[in-house]
């Protein structure tokens, strides 16, 4: 069980490893589209990448409700509990 | 009067430079790209080739991370070329939606398609990236190219397997000439030393299996050839209507006079051995450029160095050329940079056109003992001179499916000398 500190740092290389951001800009109130520019397409590779290292399922449905870092690191937090 | 056009600029990444000058450098020389493949798949798979033509430098070594990411290796080589040959170019501004390209690729993004595939066998379809579609398109390296140079007049993907980076001139010549563009960034790669194709290329007894001597392997025209030396790499070409390219003081190559493009319609994979779609495809690009046999004192051949081959095409060029054929030098550049198959007909024009502007032709490696019956005059040892006065040359390309793709490159002005 990963802790969420542990999910942001796992998720912040997945966005630095995707689009070259800086792990240090994946911050809990940023949002992936209007603060990261992350398209849809990038979107999806970070949930495949994260389904896969955080060993959770993120169904499709609720990708649209992951709008922050947060959001993120909340939900796979809930799924691995 | 049809629009002239003109070649402005140069790009390349193959296995034996990782750009234009090292390229052309090496050419002269006589070097081989081919040598011992180190990938833990050879043996995996125990495949019966070991060997192949990798390109000297890897695109992650110019490209981004976060940008080879997003592209498939033969995609990867393609924007490495384009960019090159648009330095080059030193275009600086232009109307985009003048500006189109036309990059061809034989196989296509074949690395994305199997680990996707086995992605999908071994982690099931959640693990398949989003990216997947848009990487092994073929019309990926066009694509891609169009994006990084904001291209809007169109991206073409001719398709016609080892005859593709030619036919990508063939469809820029007349998207300029047409009026539908002013400049096309033309090319083609590939990225195919993938065990898949490499079997596949070996089950058809295509690929050369000298293993104990990689760098003699590909020998075109050689009695003792046994087959092709898979390549990677792409060639780019920045193709101008000459009027555009003279408003802004360009330094110009030389003239892409004409093209052809002729289907055999004989076998999927046998060359006609008459040479007849190939000699069709050489007097039609010598008609299209306006010109004469006696104008040709150049061929880059197509010469892959497999048994069936090397024949047609000398009888294809005695046909078109006639009694001329006896003044032609030949260079069989694939002796070098190997077979790089949808890239080779783009690699080998920036080779002819760089022979037609300093008036000198490569050499071709590995012709030991010359089959008798392929009597061509071949560049062997040390590169040749080309007349001084106005010439013209040559580069064929031919294609499993029976594809035929002929340029003829014509100088523009007086020879130019090498740098230091």
């Amino acid at each position: 069980m990963a802790s969420n500190e542990e999910i942001l740092a796992g998720l912040a290389e997945i966005v630095n490893e995707e689009t070259g951001l800086a792990p240090e800009a994946v911050e809990l109130d940023k949002s992936f589209t209007d603060d990261l520019d992350i398209d849809s397409i990038s979107m999806m590779t970070i949930v495949v990448n994260a389904e896969e290292k955080f060993d959770v399922k993120i169904p499709d449905e609720e990708v649209k409700n992951l709008k922050t870092v947060g959001d993120a690191v909340s939900f796979i937090a809930g799924a691995q509990a | 009067m049809a629009r002239k056009v003109v070649i402005t600029g140069l790009g390349a990444t193959t296995p034996i430079g990782g750009d234009v000058p090292t390229m052309w450098k090496n050419a002269l020389k006589g070097v081989s790209g081919a040598h011992t493949l180190t990938d833990d798949w050879v043996e995996k798979y125990d495949l019966p080739v070991h060997f192949a033509a990798k390109v000297t430098t890897p695109a992650s070594e110019v490209l981004s991370r976060v940008e080879a990411k997003r592209m498939d290796p033969s995609t990867q080589f393609a924007v490495v070329a384009a960019r090159e040959a648009w330095k080059d170019s030193g275009i600086e501004e232009i109307d985009h939606d003048r500006l189109a390209v036309a990059f061809a690729t034989g196989i296509g993004g074949v690395w994305t398609l199997l680990d996707a595939w086995d992605t999908l066998r071994e982690k099931g379809p959640r693990r398949v990236l989003p990216m997947t579609v848009p990487m092994l398109m073929p019309n990926g390296p066009a694509a891609a190219v169009s994006l990084d140079l904001g291209a809007r007049a169109g991206a073409h993907t001719p398709v016609s397997a080892c005859a593709s980076g030619t036919e990508a001139l063939h469809i820029a010549l007349e998207l300029i000439r047409s009026g539908k563009a002013d400049v096309v960034m033309a090319g083609g790669a590939e990225a195919a030393i993938h065990p898949l194709p490499m079997a596949s290329f070996s089950a058809m007894q295509a690929l050369s299996k000298r293993n104990d001597s990689p760098e003699t392997a590909s020998r075109p025209y050689d009695v003792n050839r046994d087959g092709f030396v898979m390549g990677e790499g792409a060639g780019a070409l920045v193709l101008e209507a000459e009027e555009h390219a003279l408003a802004r003081g360009a330094r110009i190559y030389g003239e892409l006079a004409g093209t052809s493009v002729t289907a055999d319609a004989y076998h999927i994979t046998a060359p006609d051995p008459e040479g007849l779609g190939a000699t069709r495809a050489l007097k039609a690009a010598l008609f299209d450029a306006r010109a004469l046999p006696e104008d040709v004192v150049h061929v880059n051949a197509h010469a892959t160095s497999t048994p069936v081959g090397d024949r047609p095409e000398y009888t294809a060029l005695k046909a078109a050329l006639g009694d001329h054929v006896n003044n032609v030098c030949v260079s069989a550049t694939k002796s070098q940079t190997g077979h790089l198959l949808g890239a080779s007909g783009a690699v080998e024009s920036v080779m002819t056109v760089l022979a037609v502007y300093h008036r000198l032709a490569p050499v071709t490696i590995n012709l030991e003992n010359q089959d008798p019956e392929i009597p061509l005059d071949v560049v062997t040892g040390t590169p040749r001179e080309l007349p001084e006065g106005e010439v013209m040359a040559l580069n064929n390309s031919f294609g499993f499916g029976g594809h035929n793709a002929v340029v003829a490159i014509r100088s523009t002005g007086p020879k130019v000398e090498l740098p230091n």
